[in-house]
């Protein structure tokens, strides 16, 4: 591949013919386009040996259609259980899901859950704007408590998901959370989810200035970098903080790392068993 | 020898007492499936539990999922990455599936949904036969398309149209509805498994290169997950080349009228029925499924009389010109089935005769008896 | 050398706001598509931590070696 000097490196992941990005001005989705394609160079992956899933809304678009590989865009919420047939089917690929928050808590919730409990090879991008971007900023199951939304105008009173919390209670190999200003971490941890063996996880909080900064008065993507910035707390440093003092909070870093079997592994362990034993 | 050939070989020309559910399962077997995603849902459990069975012993993979929606999404993935791939459930789980069924005609994913059908709406009479979802086969998911479902009326077509579906599937890069009952699930009957060689199997059809995939042919050829085509996959409108465009007219128009046309254009290569005594017929019996069973006994009981015998192995795409032949021919055509007149309200528009439904609901399947009578009386026989 | 392309960048000066030592500024020109791009004004400091290029949502920041 012929490298233009004068483009940013990592362009030569992309199908440059569909940039600029559709992505509104200032969006963290077009960061963690960057921050993905950055860490599978670093990893000197081939992107042959890579499938990105997704499913519907703004952060679905990350790698769909500007990644240069093998993509599912698939309905809203399903990108993880499609994403299963895949492992299963094709286990010594990278399968990577990114989706949002809306598409991988709300509707999806449950394969999100799933997928975790049976510790299947896939990588989940999780990016959460704190909102149904897409379809116009109606609250989501991330929104902080308080905040007015397209779809609660006076106040979202429901309280959001510690969404990493759950997914590694549900027992996946590796959780992780950053926000779109820590990129070199982002990008270290994207590696290491990659890969991990095993159900790995990425919380990543991201802005969507154009429909959810306008409920919190921030309505750039500077003005809400710099409260992520201003407001996370390293995973460390929060161990010795109290609820109290970690409302309001990101805590960042690396949540969980354990080394459970994986799913498709056993499988094949499995069907190498039986078929032994059916043919004698 | 590999070891699907290996394990087949051990199948091939034997007779077997089977249930329905259990020889779907051979079939699928027989046409190369390694891939099956469930959700457990009567009257089509026993289909999951043979294919956890047996899948493993030809090297397939049988997962159950946390629902019906993410087995025909890990079906749908697991066929984009090169497996024959089935899924099979009833009413309220095929009812879940239909958004990814839309997924699977819009990408063309080839692969195979099994409903037997059972008594609704909702909930219903779980454990009880209908053959109340041919509508919602045909028109479940949102959108213009077109569907292929067969419907199998023994044991031993549980079977063959299992291997059917598969190479409709891949023939025409389109999902297949397997549209069984519950009656027909779980009867059990002989089973009589032909020689391997006898089977015929459709192969993908795999794209050169530098083909597109999503167009350029009236059926494109395909690609995998993990070839190097980096192909792009998407409900969304889409070029030939799989790139998303949503808003060009044009784009759109020629996709989803392809997509149409592919199954319209091929309906009589698709189409299958049985016909019987209709040679001299002024009166038939149109019926499919396991009212095609008690109807033809009717037939039978009444062979002093002219009336003849229509069965219909394919619901869909409906067999139009077999009917509209039927209709030019005799003066009534009486349909029993286990709903309130889905297939008799189709035949109606391609006919100019009396069309008459004998409709039965509550999870009891017509006797012989019922049909024979009622026809008698109508016909004043 | 810092390079941007000027096809890609949106303007959001995310890059200019979070550069660690104020090598860039935004410039009072829209471009052609009625954005104000970042520019370099003193390129001397940057430390070529490449922070701009791996923040830049449009990969239309980059360091070259030069
Ligand atoms: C079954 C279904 N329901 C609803 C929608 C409409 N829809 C499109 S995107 C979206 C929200 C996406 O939110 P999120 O996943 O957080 O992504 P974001 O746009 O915020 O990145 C919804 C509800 C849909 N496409 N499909
Ligand atoms: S609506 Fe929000 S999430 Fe979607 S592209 Fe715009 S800023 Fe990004
Ligand atoms: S971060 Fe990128 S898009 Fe934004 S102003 Fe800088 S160069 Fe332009
Ligand atoms: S490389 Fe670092 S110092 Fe140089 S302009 Fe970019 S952010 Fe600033
Ligand atoms: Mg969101």
């Amino acid at each position: 591949m012929v490298i233009d000097k004068q483009e940013q490196r990592m362009i030569k992941y992309l199908r440059r013919e569909v940039l600029p990005t559709t992505f509104c001005q200032g969006c963290g989705c077009g960061t963690i386009l960057n921050a993905y394609v950055k860490a599978l160079d670093d990893l000197e992956i081939d992107p042959r040996e890579v499938v990105s899933v997704t499913g519907i809304g703004c952060s679905s678009w990350i790698p769909s259609p500007n990644f240069h590989g093998d993509t599912l865009h698939t309905t809203h919420g399903r990108a993880i259980a499609f994403a299963t047939g895949v492992k299963v089917m094709k286990p010594d690929m990278k399968v990577v899901v990114i989706a949002g928050d809306g598409d991988l808590i709300g509707i999806g919730g449950n394969h999100l859950m799933h997928a975790a409990r049976r510790n299947i090879g896939v990588t989940v991008f999780l990016v959460n704007n704190f909102v149904y971007g897409m379809t116009g900023g109606q609250s989501s199951p991330t929104t902080p408590m308080g905040i007015p939304t397209a779809s609660s105008p006076y106040k979202n009173i429901e309280s959001p998901f510690n969404i990493a919390e759950v997914v590694s209670a549900c027992g996946a190999n590796y959780v992780a959370r950053w926000t779109t200003y820590h990129v070199f971490s982002l990008v270290d941890s994207m590696k290491h989810a990659i890969q991990k063996k095993g159900f790995s996880f990425v919380e990543i909080i991201s802005q969507c200035p154009m429909n959810y900064g306008r409920y919190v008065k921030r309505r750039t993507g500077v003005e809400l970098l710099q409260y992520f910035k201003e407001n996370s707390i390293n995973v460390e440093k929060a161990k010795d903080m109290s609820e109290d003092e970690l409302n309001g909070k990101f805590v960042v870093g690396e949540l969980i790392e354990r080394n459970r079997r994986e799913f498709t592994e056993q499988l094949r362990v499995l069907n190498k068993k039986i078929i032994q034993k059916n043919l004698g | 020898m590999d070891i699907r050939e290996k394990y087949l070989k051990n199948y091939e020309n034997k007779t077997i007492f089977s249930l329905g559910n259990e020889a779907v399962v051979y079939g699928a077997l027989f046409a190369g499936c390694n891939f099956f995603a469930g959700y457990p849902i009567t009257p089509s459990s026993e289909i999951a539990k043979v294919m956890a069975r047996e899948l493993p012993k030809v090297d397939g993979y049988c997962l159950q999922m946390e629902d019906e929606i993410a087995s025909i999404a890990a079906v749908i993935g697991a066929s984009w990455s090169g497996a024959k791939a089935m899924t099979a459930t009833s009413g309220p789980g095929f009812s879940l599936m239909m958004e990814n069924i839309g997924y699977a005609v819009m990408t063309e994913t080839p692969c195979v949904i099994v409903n037997v059908q059972r008594s609704g709406p909702s909930t219903g009479q779980a454990t009880k036969p209908a053959q109340g979802d041919i509508m919602q086969a045909r028109w479940g998911t949102h959108g213009d398309h077109e569907i292929i479902a067969l419907s199998p009326s023994s044991v031993q077509e549980c079977f063959d149209l299992a291997i059917e579906c598969f190479n409709l599937a891949e023939r025409y890069r389109t999902p297949v509805i397997f549209l069984m009952d519950g009656e027909i699930a779980h009867l059990r009957e002989k089973l009589v498994i032909p020689p391997l060689k006898n089977i015929h199997v459709v192969e993908r059809k795999k794209a050169k290169a530098e083909e597109n995939i999503f167009g350029g042919k009236l059926v494109p050829p395909m690609s995998e997950i993990g070839e190097g085509k980096f192909i792009h996959v998407t409900g969304s409108t889409h070029k030939e080349d799989g790139m998303r465009d949503i808003e060009s007219q044009l784009v759109h128009d020629t996709l989803v009228r392809r997509l149409y046309a592919k199954v319209d254009q091929n309906r009589e290569k698709i189409v299958k029925t049985e016909e019987r005594f209709l040679e001299d017929a002024k009166t038939a019996v149109v019926a499919y499924g396991a009212t095609a069973r008690p109807a033809f006994g009717a037939v039978l009981k009444m062979r002093n009389k002219k009336i003849g015998f229509m069965r219909l192995i394919t619901i869909w795409p409906f067999p139009k010109k077999q009917i509209m032949r039927l209709g030019e021919k005799v003066e009534r055509i009486y349909v029993p089935e286990l709903n309130l007149g889905q297939v008799s309200r189709e035949i109606e528009r391609f006919v100019n005769c009396e069309v008459v439904p004998i409709s039965k609901i509550g999870g009891i399947p017509h006797t012989v008896d019922e049909i024979y009578h009622f026809i008698k009386e109508k016909e004043q026989w | 050398m810092i390079k941007i392309n000027e096809k890609l960048c949106k303007g959001c000066s995310i890059c200019v706001y979070f550069c660690p030592v104020g090598v860039l500024k935004t410039s009072e020109k829209l471009n052609r598509k009625g954005y104000f791009l970042p520019t370099p004004v003193r390129e001397d400091k940057c430390t070529k931590c490449r922070f701009c290029e791996q923040i830049c949502p449009e990969f239309a920041i980059h360091i070259t070696d030069e």
